[in-house]
């Protein structure tokens, strides 16, 4: 029994102390026993962690729609990232409305880019001659490993043991950054998105705003077990500010820069990087020696056509008219040195490809992804790829058939992404060309293979197909199985299923215009 | 016009007005209609799974079915999509592709063929949010798709205006995919019905008292969505409006 005084004391006592609603305190006397340091809590509530992306396990079938389903359970990250990519897509179709041959420059960049594919070897060759004279040294790489083989070597002449670098998706296709390690070498990353990523030691998550996915939340986690900041701080220019400060030194003392390369001019002999940070006019400006990694997809003839695809980027990209910096390079500074890296790694062979061919004409604007409502629900790391989205549908499964073989399969076949494509790529046909390739070639699960064949059986035997409907007015509660096929179960986890009439049509059609053949 | 009637296999099962609707509705424009009893499926779901060789017996069933009409009409854009665009597993013959050619969705072929300037007969008097599947918006091309800069059209708003009382709301994002998608509804669950819960709240917010659609597979989604999360909506074809129907 307690005391009259002890229930008063209880009563005054802070909700703290009483330690209501909490199941570890130990109470006596309605009092908390323990240290109040040891149990008190902190003010701010924790924040969601980031889910992550989706397990690859060496050569097997990754597993998009599992890390897509972490991801959406991760409610503030999807919100979050849906409302940002969906808010770039408006701003995109704002900039669209602005200008009237929007349509006329779409097909004139598809020509552009269809003309120069089928006459790759051609303009090639032109580049590396004017870039020559140009000064520049030129490097032809035909995978992954030779390209970093050839960066390697073009470092280790100049004893170089640090290297800054701007965002490149060819790199991340080689796996660059693992490489670098592997021997010894430092690699800076220079755009703040990428740099995030590196110091998460997570791959970007789409091809224009790498970190889109992590939450302010996330970066301050990062960054304080990285560059020393305060966990708790998560205001964006402390944050931006102390990665400028750790970041800006390394830059000023590497040994050398890299860059990748928007559009390269076989006329001039030159090439484009386009950026909104500047940070890969830092990489190429600041050492002597400037490597730069190009995709031979990446040509265009004359300078003239790098007026359509300027004016297409980054409208279609993040709906802004230009990128800050559209910065040309034709050759090395003085006392300087320039390489160029052109590189294959798959993409002659995706050249031969009669149904596919056409994806090389990307210029990696991310506009697919930004209104695929698949993609913005399940983040780029669901893909588990370094390209995601629709346009990492098609390209994916060239690197791997099978490795990559459910990712086609990760689409509602909307089409949204082939209209806001600035290169008119058919991207959403391919998916679907794909998904026929991959059954093809074996690369899909038995049970969707038993499930299919048997509906393709029964659905072309009319009176086998009635039977198994033809209790209808008891059995259409079975239906789902043959309309859907593959499962109550799937279709039933988070929505309801159908309310089953009466009566089929067939039955009501026979009851009321039986007489008619 | 002798017009085959090509009622689609889920929604002779689980939609049977939309079915009734469409042969009603056509039949008020005073056509000769007629339903192939024999028919089940056009192929779709095989084709779209990327299995081609399994849909070839479907195909050619089909067009068995659907052979020697002056037009082909079905109440479901997916459908009719399939059947235009990607009926490709039997031979080319010039039976299949006339009855690839005649085969129309009904939106379209009261747009476009029947040019049909009034529905006398029809008064909706609801807040209505229009819900264009893809396949009907971007491969049948009902309406112009926000992603493109051409001249605005929708066939199945100036269907709906001609219907007396009706009044039309529009959600943040008209033409996003609900996630239907076919076998995407089933193999890809998790997003699929993230998808659905989005649109009906969209629509919701907009002050819909219905979703109206040509194509019964998204609505039968959607509903599924919108019962499981609590979304209070009503969910009808576009035939069955423009058939008359008062709610």
């Amino acid at each position: 029994m307690s005391t009259t005084r002890e229930r008063i004391d209880s009563a005054m006592l802070h909700p703290e102390l009483r330690a209501e609603g909490d199941p570890d305190a130990i109470i006596r006397g309605g009092r908390r026993l323990d240290h109040a340091e040891g149990t008190s809590r902190p003010l701010r509530r924790a924040p969601e962690p980031q889910p992550r992306g989706a397990k690859v396990r060496g050569n097997r079938p990754i597993d998009q729609q599992e890390a897509a389903a972490r991801f959406i359970a991760a409610t503030e990250h999807e919100k979050m990232h849906d409302e940002r990519l969906w808010d770039l897509r408006q701003k995109r179709d704002r900039e669209m409305h602005g200008i009237p041959e929007w349509e006329e420059l779409r097909s004139l960049a598809s020509a552009i880019k269809e003309h120069t594919l089928t006459h790759l070897d051609e303009y090639l060759d032109q580049f590396e001659t004017n870039a020559k004279s140009n000064g520049i040294h030129v490097h032809w790489a035909r995978d992954a490993a030779e390209h970093n083989h050839i960066v390697h070597g073009i470092l280790r002449d100049h004893g170089a043991k640090s290297l800054i670098k701007s965002k490149s998706m060819l790199t991340e296709e080689c796996g660059f950054r693992h490489y670098m390690a592997s021997v010894g070498i430092e690699v800076i990353e220079t755009d703040l998105g990428e740099r995030i990523q590196q110091l998460d030691n997570e791959d970007p998550s789409h091809v224009v705003v790498p970190a889109v996915h992590k939450l302010r939340t996330d970066v301050a986690e990062v960054f304080s077990h990285t560059i020393g900041t305060d966990p708790d701080n998560t205001d964006v220019h402390y944050l931006a500010e102390a990665q400028r400060e750790a970041t800006r030194p390394l830059i000023l003392n590497a040994d050398a820069g890299m860059t990748g390369a928007n559009f390269v001019v076989a006329e001039t002999g030159s090439f484009v990087v386009c950026t909104n940070e500047g940070n890969a006019d830092l990489s190429a400006n600041v050492p002597k020696l400037h490597i730069t990694s190009i995709g031979i997809e990446k040509i265009i003839p004359r300078l003239e056509h790098l007026a359509v695809f300027v004016r297409l980027l980054s409208r279609s990209a993040l709906g802004s008219p230009m990128t800050q910096y559209t910065s040309h390079f034709r050759g090395p500074r003085a006392g300087g040195e320039m390489h160029v890296v052109l590189v294959d790694n798959g993409r002659s062979e995706r050249l031969g490809l009669e149904e596919f061919w056409t994806s090389l004409k990307c210029i990696r604007c991310g506009a697919c992804m930004n209104t695929c409502p698949v993609y913005r629900r399940s983040g780029g790391l669901s893909y588990g790829a370094t390209y995601s989205g629709p346009i990492g549908l098609i390209i994916n499964p060239t690197f791997n058939a099978r490795k990559y073989s459910n990712l086609p399969f990760a689409s509602s076949l909307n089409g949204s992404c082939t209209n806001v494509c600035p290169v008119k790529i058919n991207i959403h046909e391919q998916i679907y060309a794909w998904r026929r390739v991959l059954v093809k070639q074996h690369e899909v699960p038995f049970a969707k293979k038993a499930a299919m064949k048997a509906a393709g059986v029964l659905l072309s035997r009319p009176a086998a197909y009635r039977a198994a409907i033809a209790a209808a007015d008891t059995a259409l509660a079975h239906l789902p199985r043959f309309v859907i096929y593959n499962g109550l179960n799937a279709w039933g986890k988070h929505r309801e299923v159908p309310h089953p009439p009466k009566q089929t049509f067939h039955s009501w059609y026979h009851e009321n215009r039986g007489a008619k053949r | 016009m002798r017009i085959g009637l090509f009622v689609p296999c889920y929604i002779d099962a689980f939609f049977p007005k939309v079915g009734i609707a469409t042969l009603e509705l056509l039949e008020r424009f005073g056509h000769d209609v007629h339903y192939p009893r024999d028919q089940t499926c056009c192929g779709q779901p095989m084709a779209n799974s990327g299995f081609k060789a399994e849909c070839a017996d479907t195909e050619a069933l089909f067009v068995r079915n659907f052979s020697g009409f002056d037009y082909v009409v079905s109440p479901s854009g997916s459908c009719v999509h399939h059947v235009r665009d990607n009926f490709d597993a039997i031979e080319q013959t010039d039976e299949v592709k006339a009855v690839r050619a005649r085969t129309f969705e009904l939106v379209e072929f009261l747009h476009d063929v029947q040019k049909v300037d009034a529905f006398p007969w029809a008064r909706f008097p609801h807040r209505v949010g229009l819900h264009n599947s893809c396949g009907t918006l971007r491969r049948l091309k009902h309406a112009l798709p926000s992603e493109l800069h051409e001249p605005f059209f929708s066939k199945p708003t100036d269907l709906l205006s001609k219907v007396d009382g009706i009044e039309f709301v529009r959600p943040a994002r008209p033409d996003e995919c609900c996630g239907f998608g076919g076998t995407f509804s089933v193999f890809e669950e998790v997003v699929s019905t993230k998808m659905g819960y989005d649109k009906v709240r969209d629509h919701a917010q907009a002050g819909a008292e219905y979703i109206v659609s040509a194509d019964s597979s998204c609505l039968m989604h959607q509903q599924g969505c919108a019962e499981r999360i609590g979304v209070p909506m009503k969910f009808i074809h576009i035939a069955q409006i423009l058939n008359g129907a008062s709610a």
